[in-house]
């Protein structure tokens, strides 16, 4: 089994005559915590999304595990193990929280095995992951009951419930006070316990600093910046698009 | 609703109604009670595709119409008895409901209604042009006078809609408590979280717009036989899209009993309205009844009902 999860070759996207990603090269090592940052307008999310299967990328190549995702629909790259938290949570507004877990459970990991879960086993694992990210006492409520960090939560919860070999956790702690992204790098550091590989985007330098060992810095769809996370903040071209001249 | 519970229920509404067939010699009351019922297939067909998916389906009487015009084909060609004439007319509404979902489910939300209502017009104009089947000047179809063991024909006619009508709702209620119903309420909440989630919401809009298109279908196989003169305007009549729109939003959209109280609701009102003022007043009093609900109660009869269950609790 090869050690890189993740490789992305010369990936391009354009909208129009704007250049979203130019040519993007990445590697990601299994069990690797990597955060991903840049300015807005950058790229990130583009690459998530072409990562995802929510876009399709023009040029270059995304294989996972092995294979090439290319030609594969979103809901095919999840059953192979890619999972996304939304920079904007979208749950299933109609169901409720534990509801909301039982999708992946039905459409990811029974897909995926040939002996399909029964009831209780889902019930039993949406208990498990209620317990993980703290929204047991919110399992039967709607998603419109939920505060912003419990959304995220849910968000969260609902990635792992696909039991993915990535996350990648796009912005996961925007708008939260300090405690509660403490909550979720939490969260996050105890999925690598797990043997999950993790992509981290975020703006917040504090939880992004603490969380990678690796980061990789985009600015105007070109990767500028590929490290060690204290050496890369402190590299000339990621200072001047941070700072500016 | 406990599965034993809801066949208990369906069992003892079908046989109440079948009881009624027994008893009541007006053939007047078959007339209408085959048309309650018919909305009842009608409605929740819709309700598969616009209240579980929520795709808004437009088109409801090119569905309709299809099955219509399949029996109408297969009384020239060779006559079969009416349970045939429903399975054809379901499997050929099923197919245009397929090739629909390939050609228009990518587009959603007003955009997807415009072109159900565009194949809708297409299938019309098909059928006006075409000779075979009458064109604009329509075709007569003469029913037997009496079925075997029922007797009356209409009486034979309002009861296989009576079991089409309790088929198309266990289909519905099989659905809403399934993996595929689960799926289906995704696609409406958000397709791509659904996609993350690892729903494979193409394959599930196609599976839902067929079902939903050859239920239509099957609605309409054995109108040629009730109505016994069909032309396009009767066939494609504006009521039925607006009936099997209005009968699951005044009901409620979020489950399979919604369609059922709305069609036995609107359905007996215009019966009601047809023998003593006027079947013109028909579509005002939908019309009427859709701006009361969409002001008082938005998500129907169950939506009013579950928000005084909660505050109870």
């Amino acid at each position: 089994m090869s050690d890189t999860l993740l490789k992305i070759s010369r990936l391009g996207k354009r909208f129009g005559g704007f250049v979203a990603l130019d040519g993007i090269d990445l590697e990601v090592r299994r069990g690797e915590r990597l955060g991903l940052i840049g300015p807005n307008g950058s790229g990130k999310s583009t690459l998530v999304n072409c990562i995802s299967g929510v876009l399709r990328n023009e040029t270059g190549s995304v294989t996972f595990d092995g294979q090439p995702l290319d030609r594969l629909a979103t809901y095919q790259r999840t059953r192979l193990g890619i999972a996304r938290s939304f920079q904007l949570p979208r749950p299933f507004r109609s169901m409720t929280v534990t509801q909301n877990l039982r999708i992946p459970l039905l459409y990811t990991v029974n897909a995926r095995s040939t002996r399909r879960m029964t009831e209780t086993a889902i019930a039993a694992r949406c208990e498990e992951l209620l317990r993980v990210v703290g929204l047991s006492a919110k399992a039967d409520r709607r998603p419109r009951d939920l505060t912003q960090i419990e959304m995220r939560k849910l968000e969260l919860a609902r990635a792992l419930a696909a039991d993915p070999k990535l996350l990648i956790a796009d912005e996961s702690m925007a708008g939260l006070s300090h405690s509660e992204v403490d909550e979720i790098l939490e969260l996050l550091h105890s999925l690598i316990t797990q043997g999950i590989t993790v992509i981290l985007i975020e703006h917040i330098m504090r939880a992004v600093m603490s969380f990678s060992e690796r980061l990789v810095v985009l600015v105007a769809g070109k990767k500028i910046a590929d490290g060690d996370p204290q050496e890369v903040i402190r590299h000339p071209e990621v200072e001047r698009a941070y700072l500016g001249e | 609703m406990r599965n034993s519970t809801f066949w208990i229920w369906t069992a003892v509404f079908v046989a109440v109604i079948f009881a009624l067939s027994r008893v009541v010699t007006n053939d007047y009351f078959f007339f209408a009670a085959y048309l309650v019922l018919q909305y009842i297939v009608l409605a929740t067909a819709w309700n598969i595709l616009g209240g579980y998916t929520g795709y808004v389906n437009f088109g409801v009487a090119g569905f309709f119409a299809a099955g219509a015009y399949c029996s109408v084909v297969l009384h020239k060609i060779w006559g079969p008895p009416i349970p045939v004439l429903i399975l054809v007319g379901g499997v050929v509404a099923g197919l245009i409901g397929l090739c629909m979902g390939y050609l228009t489910l990518r587009i959603r939300g007003v955009f997807f209604g415009i072109a159900t209502l565009a194949l809708a017009i297409v299938i019309q104009t098909f059928i006006t042009n075409w000779d075979y089947v009458g064109g604009s000047r329509g075709v007569y179809i003469i029913r037997p006078a009496q079925a075997p063991l029922v007797g009356s024909y209409i009486q034979y006619l309002y009861l296989i809609m009576l079991a089409m009508a309790g088929l198309s709702v266990a289909i519905a209620r099989t659905i809403e408590h399934s993996t595929l119903g689960y799926g289906l309420a995704t696609v409406r909440d958000d397709e791509q979280s659904a996609e993350a989630s690892g729903v494979p919401t193409l394959r599930l809009k196609l599976i839902s717009t067929t079902l939903s298109g050859a239920l239509m279908g099957m609605a309409g196989a054995p109108l040629p036989y009730y109505v016994t003169y069909l032309d396009p305007a009767s066939g494609f009549n504006l009521s039925y899209a607006v009936n099997a729109i209005a009968m699951p939003l005044i009901g409620g959209t979020s489950m399979w009993l919604g369609p059922v109280i709305g069609a036995l609701l609107l359905g007996t009102i215009q019966q009601w309205a047809t023998v003593t003022i006027s079947s013109a007043l028909n579509l005002l009093i939908v019309g009427a009844l859709l701006v009361f609900f969409v002001v008082v109660a938005p998500n129907g009869i169950l939506g009013l009902w579950e928000v005084r269950r909660r505050r109870r609790a």
